[in-house]
């Protein structure tokens, strides 16, 4: 069908202001934040939390890799006639000033001890506070209800009772930070959950915080699925809602059937630390290779929490940057929900060295099955850009980024999978690589590249295109040399979590460090970026890059209930061959030629 | 795609039901302005509510494991543990727990027919038996047996334990029993509220939101124990 659906331009019943328009004074201005229930706020509120705190974890990695920059070198010297080894600790102790608490101890063995909970910091931190909430709590919160044509998630105070949730929760976690910190790692394997520093709380803190941020992301997914379950409008059927809708689908199923799991794991692990109950200490009885099979269950399915919202970002990006029909619609989604579900059978694939034989050689088949759809997907995403007008703006770019970082951590995935090749790689730097290849390269790129594609509906103002590209190349130049040096480091036996390695190891760690303050100069000017445009940054229009999706038919930014009238969906969301995109000018979004006869675009 | 028409619903805002202040208050309630109906709002809370009850189920899920797996391990020990179990207070409470689920079903169907006195008289009931099972758990199941040292892990001081594995076993009973009786204060407390509420005559016929999620909330802590009571009073 070609006319497009002007239902709700021109004649509005009433004028509507734009959901940012104070409300009184700048008291009256917070509290109407603070106890807002739309959505949109909600979204915004949890992106500048998140923003937050990943320049603190930022802080700490970059922390980390300075310590890293020279190996703390072993001394030999004779005393006596006895051969004694010793460590300078010079170098380690220059992280002191970023994780508090630890300095007056001294000594090499403080120096260890700060680095272990830098490192840890940064884990906990990423994982529980960035990456996980990272999309569906900021723009998926902001995006599904307008994706949908709806005027809120189905639960709208649930909504902000997550929101102060995971502030809550991160309120802990820090709170053990200024306190000292912890050094259990972000997997809190027992026993260095369970003994170490016998003395403190901090650990039970952290604990507790990842519990507590397990409730908000389980608030999320629920609200999410009852969401697209009951607030489709009229027209919208399962297979006319955009990707990115679908995305947030399957990851809210997934955090709703994996986080309770990780909830009673910890709460057994905080009994098991506080009053000894013995289930994980071997000495009693109990076993920590079942803390382990806990903790999987839910952290694998989780990497997938983390990956298929960025899936989704890109099944938004790359169709309307490229004006193309998305290649594979059906695929993709199937493909996403087969991810999620296949996700719940793999966790064993991170003990393979702590299992039994055929337990491994299961998980090891089942493991590679999840490289199919994954496969699928960048396939078909590929096949999308093939002969497509692509603009090489900035979500274009993060894309793009995204499809090479990405399918090089999915394909180091699978030497890790391969019993023989994991005996050797585990718990080396060639899995550090491979996780912030997918992690990193993955999900944060396609969330900063969704940043900037949903940024100007989001705020109602245009970036500085120019500047913004430039962080980009420099993200993506800093992230591939701090992370690929990795792999090569991680071949040749560099353990992780280790604080010195040893001479040789020094080139590759210190190209490391470099490309860390790259990655940290990107990512300064892309804040720079923002905050230009929120102070200074020229009007978006409605509709700034032709996509057809429901969001883009509303104002930018939107008004406070979404649309002027309820939205009725005739065509779908990825149909650029045939409908003209709303709000837009066919001389500057012009439709792609019709096909001559015979000719075909895949 | 294909592209879809429907047959185009003419846009409309909420039509709301008119408040006149003379009415119940469950006549009155309106309905957050995103839902096109009361009956809409109605079906997601109550699909929300079985997606949480998902969730609890796959707790306790976990629970359930460690179980299975040191009941693998060390048979002896659960076998002897449970013997010091009295299965007159397990059998107690489970049919206290029976009744109470009858009694929040039946005051679900007292709010659908506004028989607003049992409706009452039936949240009462259901709330008089959480705290008995509470007391029950207490007094007579829990402070008897941890003053004869029979507790989890570095605690267990039982001198005639007759396996060495025997405080694995209590460990795992206080976490279960814990845990689930967390559950049953939780529950009774959103009963709580839903009777409060029902003095102030929130429920009614089609309007009954709150006490519908809130009984299934309590089908599941009920459901819960029907499944730990044979697991943990009755192995041999
Ligand atoms: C084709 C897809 C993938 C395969 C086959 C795969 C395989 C593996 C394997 C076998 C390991 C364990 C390595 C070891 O410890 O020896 C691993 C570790 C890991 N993977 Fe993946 N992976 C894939 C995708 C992903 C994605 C999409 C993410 C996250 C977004 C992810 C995050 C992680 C993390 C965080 C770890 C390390 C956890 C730790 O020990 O701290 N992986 N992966
Ligand atoms: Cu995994």
């Amino acid at each position: 069908m070609s006319t497009i659906d002007t239902h709700n331009a021109g004649q509005h019943a009433h004028h509507e202001g734009s959901y940012l328009t104070p409300h009184g004074g700048a008291l009256a201005t917070i509290w109407n934040w603070a106890t807002t229930i739309d959505h949109k706020k909600i979204g915004v509120m949890y992106l500048f939390a998140i923003m937050f705190m990943f320049f603190l974890g930022g802080v700490a990695a970059l922390g980390v890799r300075a310590e890293l920059w020279e190996p703390t070198r072993v001394v030999t010297e004779v005393v006596e006639g006895e051969t004694v080894t010793s460590y300078t600790g010079q170098v380690l102790v220059n992280l002191a000033p970023i994780v508090p608490g630890v300095e007056s101890e001294g000594g090499i063995s403080a120096g260890m001890n700060i680095y272990n909970r830098a490192f840890s910091l940064h884990g906990i931190i990423m994982t529980f506070m960035v990456i996980v909430p990272s999309v569906p709590a900021s723009l998926g919160n902001f995006f599904l209800p307008l994706m949908l044509g709806a005027k809120d998630v189905a639960f709208p105070r649930l909504n902000l009772m997550s929101w102060y949730i995971y502030v809550f929760g991160s309120i802990f976690a820090v709170a053990a930070v200024v306190m000292g910190g912890v050094d259990t790692g972000w997997t809190f394997y027992t026993p260095y959950s369970t003994m170490t520093d016998a003395d403190h709380l901090r650990v039970v803190f952290v604990i507790l915080a990842a519990f507590i941020l397990g409730f908000s992301s389980i608030l999320t997914g629920l609200n999410f699925i009852v969401t697209v379950h009951k607030l489709r409008a009229p027209g919208m059927g399962w297979f006319d809602m955009p990707l990115f809708v679908w995305a947030m689908y399957a990851t809210a199923i997934i955090q709703v059937l994996a986080t309770p799991v990780i909830g009673i794991t910890l709460l057994l692990l905080i009994f098991e630390r506080v009053f000894h109950v013995g289930i994980f200490d071997p000495r009693m009885g109990g076993d920590p290779v079942l803390y382990q099979h806990f903790f999987w269950f839910y952290s694998h399915p989780v990497v997938y929490v983390m990956i298929i919202p960025a899936f989704g970002i890109i099944n938004e990006i790359i169709p309307v940057h490229a004006r193309k029909k998305l290649f594979g619609y059906r695929a993709m989604a199937f493909a996403t929900l087969g991810i999620a579900a296949v996700s719940f059978l793999v966790w064993g694939h991170h003990m393979f060295t702590a299992s039994g034989e055929l337990a491994a050689m299961i998980f090891s088949a089942l493991t590679f099955l999840v490289a199919i759809p994954t496969a699928i997907k960048v396939f078909n995403w590929v096949a999308t850009l093939y002969k497509g007008s692509i603009a090489f703006n900035t979500p274009m770019l993060y894309a793009l980024s995204f499809l090479f970082m990405f399918t090089i951590g999915g394909l180091t995935g699978l030497p890790l999978a391969t019993l023989a090749t994991d005996l050797h790689l585990h718990d080396s730097y060639f899995v550090v690589a491979h996780f912030h290849y997918v992690m990193m390269g993955g999900t944060i790129i396609a969330f900063v590249g969704g940043i900037h594609h949903w940024w100007p509906k989001m705020f109602g103002k245009l970036y500085n295109e120019r500047w913004a590209i430039v962080g980009c190349v420099l993200v993506f130049i800093g992230f591939n040399l701090t992370f690929f040096t990795q792999f090569i480091l991680g071949t040749r036996g560099m353990p992780r979590r280790y604080a010195s390695y040893p001479d040789e190891f020094q080139f590759l760690h210190q190209l490391s460090t470099i490309g860390s303050w790259i990655l940290g100069i990107g990512f300064l000017i892309h804040l720079g970026v923002f905050v230009h445009s929120l102070v200074a940054g020229r009007k978006a229009p409605e509709n700034p890059w032709g996509g057809l999706s429901l969001e883009w038919e509303t104002e930018s930014p939107p008004i406070e209930h979404n649309f002027h009238h309820e939205p009725i969906v005739k065509h779908g969301p990825y149909d650029f061959d045939t409908v003209q995109p709303p709000h837009t000018d066919p001389a500057e979004f012009p439709m792609p030629e019709p096909l001559r006869p015979g000719e075909r675009t895949h | 795609m294909t592209s879809i028409e429907t047959g185009g619903n003419p846009p409309q805002h909420n039509q709301q039901p008119p408040a006149l202040s003379t009415e119940p208050r469950w006549k009155r309630q309106p309905f957050a302005n995103h839902w096109r109906s009361h009956a809409e709002d109605f079906d997601a809370c109550k699909i929300g509510m079985w997606l949480f009850l998902t969730t609890e189920v796959l707790l306790f899920a976990g629970i359930f494991v460690a179980y299975a797996v040191f009941r693998m391990w060390y048979p002896e020990a659960f076998a002897n543990g449970s013997h010091h179990l009295d299965v007159h207070w397990g059998a107690l409470n489970t049919v206290i727990l029976l009744i109470s689920s009858f009694t929040v079903a039946a005051s679900i169907r007292n709010a659908q027919l506004n028989q607003q006195g049992l409706l009452k008289i039936n949240l009462s009931i259901t709330l008089v038996c959480a705290l008995l099972f509470m007391i029950i758990k207490f007094t007579f199941e829990y402070a008897p047996k941890w003053a004869e040292g029979k507790r989890p892990g570095v605690w267990f001081s039982y001198p005639f334990a007759a396996d060495p594995n025997e405080h694995i076993w209590w460990s795992l009973y206080y976490t279960a029993t814990g845990i689930h009786a967390l559950h049953v204060l939780i529950g009774a407390g959103v009963l709580f509220v839903v009777l409060l509420k029902s003095f102030k005559g929130w429920y009614g016929p089609k309007h009954y939101t709150g006490i519908e999620v809130a009984g299934l909330y309590w089908h599941l802590v009920d459901v819960i124990w029907i499944f730990l009571f044979p697991l943990l009073y009755l192995i041999h």
